[in-house]
């Protein structure tokens, strides 16, 4: 209908924008391949960052450790969080969106610094079960809420026409809705995933001392200086992470949309 | 029927009961926390002890001692020291700043995306998010390269103030570093909400405003920006929210200035051990920042209450 033309001075501050999101990024990845210490000037190319961080035994065990309890975490949460979200979407429920939903309204250090309380309270030992537990408590909700989505978006009668065909309630469930919410599912998993291998200040409050995950070890590096291996290790996870992105809108389309 | 409920039970409870546990008690658990005593070694003032004899657990609070366990202490000390007020209202500041930034700049991009081509929007939209999806950190450090002494952008910035005669400026390590870092990782939380808001405007609004006489500047001051306030609340609260309560930023970037609350709260966690006045920081935090969205959330639905008649 309406067509007008966006203006350039629109096209020059939106430019700057992407420019400002994307240039700092940019700085990170071309300085890993830098041949100085100093992330300062370009000195000439090498792998040899890469070289140092596949020889760093620390960073390595704190990489496996990450791993390990991304895949716990991505599991648990999104079974739990498929549960939740057809559970929401199916039945009038008032405790459980509650439980949900506030979750992500929160600031993140609430929950990291309660669940410090309690676990120590209950007298666990921190590392890797009390970091993974907490994990799972925080991707729930993303899960449930891409699950839901989906759900809304499916055609009802569809399952109303295999129950009026004879199915049970649990078949209907298992060949009708699970088929058509797996993209969601799916895609909520890599969430989960995504959500779990990055995070910082729940990991830091429930790690104790004993375990590592990469952005522990992350920050502790560049907490005392900044050096060209941090570079070439936020440079892999970026890899990783639009693999996973890429992944998870091939599975899903529409899943990363604003709305 | 029953068959019906039992289905009901077993999807729904397990996820409940699991972030009751893991979710609902431990922040329970510490509004608990935020009226009792700290610890000798850290931690609480234990509730019970055990006998040694018989290896009983004995409840140490009776009806007549409980004050001895149970206070106000924590909260009134909040308003004791004039220092703690401060660092909240700078924190107040810090993430109200940021969340302004956020919305200059998200503004026209996000009007730029919804008005252009179906075809480029949703790449448009994916550029956004990108950035958002790398590590939180990684975001973090590459503000430390940037602003770090030796940098190009220290250097060229640091030229041209030579130029009109101001001395140096180091830009590590200080409130701005903090603020723009802060602006950086938090943008896409701004633009998402005000495209999904933008992209729904009735565009022959404009045309009648303009065909009645209407300027860009009161088409836009008029027209576009009521309508767009409910995005532009939704945006703020997920900003805000969030940057009131980091801790890692001002630790990493703001050194001795720029410092936050949220640093506060972990110093009481791991270096005071005084868990008692963190759990009263944390909540106050909670508290603040929720019912300051909450209230946005309020002007913003009356404002477009308004904006209807």
């Amino acid at each position: 209908m309406n067509n007008k033309k966006l203006s350039p001075w629109l096209w020059t501050s939106a430019l700057a924008v992407y420019a400002f999101l994307y240039i700092p990024l940019i700085i990170v990845i071309v300085y890993s391949f830098n041949d100085s210490r100093l992330n300062a000037e370009w000195v000439g190319f090498t792998l040899k960052w890469y070289q140092v961080l596949f020889n760093d035994g620390p960073m390595l065990h704190a990489a496996g450790n990450s791993l390990l309890i991304a895949l716990v975490t991505s599991a648990a949460a999104t079974l739990f969080g498929t549960m939740a979200g057809y559970a929401m979407y199916k039945f009038k429920l008032r405790l459980l969106p509650l439980l949900v939903l506030t979750p992500l309204a929160l600031p993140e250090i609430l929950m990291g610094v309660s669940l410090l309380i309690f676990f120590v309270m209950l007298n666990m030992t921190l590392g890797m079960v009390s970091i993974t537990l907490a994990h799972i408590s925080f991707c729930i909700g993303f899960v449930a809420i891409v699950v839901r989505s989906r759900l809304a978006g499916m055609d009802e009668s569809l399952v109303e026409a295999a129950r009026d065909l004879g199915a049970t309630q649990w078949q209907a469930f298992r060949l009708i809705t699970l088929p058509l919410i797996m993209p969601g599912v799916i895609a909520g998993a890599l969430m989960a995933f995504t959500l779990s291998i990055d995070d910082f200040v729940i990991t830091f409050f429930t790690a104790g001392a004993g375990a590592s995950t990469l952005p522990l070890q992350i920050y502790s590096m560049i907490k005392i200086a900044v050096t060209p291996e941090v570079n070439a290790i936020s440079s892999l996870l970026m890899a990783l992470t639009l693999a996973l992105i890429m992944a998870a809108s091939k599975l899903a389309p529409g899943v990363f949309k604003a709305n | 029927m029953f068959k019906k409920n039992l289905g009901k039970w077993l999807i729904s409870w397990p996820p409940t009961v699991y972030l009751l546990i893991f979710f609902a008690v431990p922040a329970l658990i510490m509004v608990g926390a935020s009226l009792r005593f700290p610890g000798d070694y850290g931690g609480l003032l234990p509730l019970s002890h055990v006998d040694e004899a018989t290896g009983r657990t004995i409840i140490d609070v009776t009806r007549d001692n409980w004050r001895d366990f149970f206070t106000l202490e924590n909260y009134t000390r909040l308003g004791s020291d004039a220092v703690y007020l401060q660092l909240f209202v700078k924190s107040f500041g810090y993430a109200a700043l940021t969340t302004l930034i956020c919305l200059v700049m998200a503004y026209p991009l996000a009007w730029l995306i919804a008005r252009s081509d179906q075809k480029i929007r949703d790449l448009l939209v994916l550029l956004v998010i990108l950035p958002f999806w790398s590590n939180f950190l990684v975001r973090v450090y590459a503000w430390m390269i940037i602003l770090g002494p030796n940098s190009a952008f220290t250097k060229a910035i640091n030229l041209l103030l030579g130029l009109v005669g101001i001395a140096p400026q180091t830009f590590m390590f200080s409130p701005f570093a903090v603020i723009v870092c802060l602006v950086y990782v938090h943008l896409p939380f701004m633009v998402l909400p005000l495209y999904a808001n933008l992209e729904k405007h009735d565009l022959s609004l404009l045309d009648a405003a303009q065909d009645l006489g209407a300027n860009a500047w009161q088409r836009f001051w008029r027209v576009t920006w009521p309508l767009s306030l409910p995005g532009v609340y939704a945006g703020a609260a997920l900003v805000f929210i969030p940057a009131l309560g980091i801790f890692a930023v001002p630790d990493l970037l703001g050194g001795t200035d720029g410092i936050m609350i949220g640093n506060l709260i972990k110093q009481q966690f791991l270096e005071s051990r005084d868990w008692p006045f963190g759990s009263v920081l944390s909540i106050v935090l909670t508290v603040s920042a929720i019912g300051l969205a909450g209230l946005a959330a309020l002007i913003g639905r009356a404002s477009t209450r308004g904006g209807d008649e």
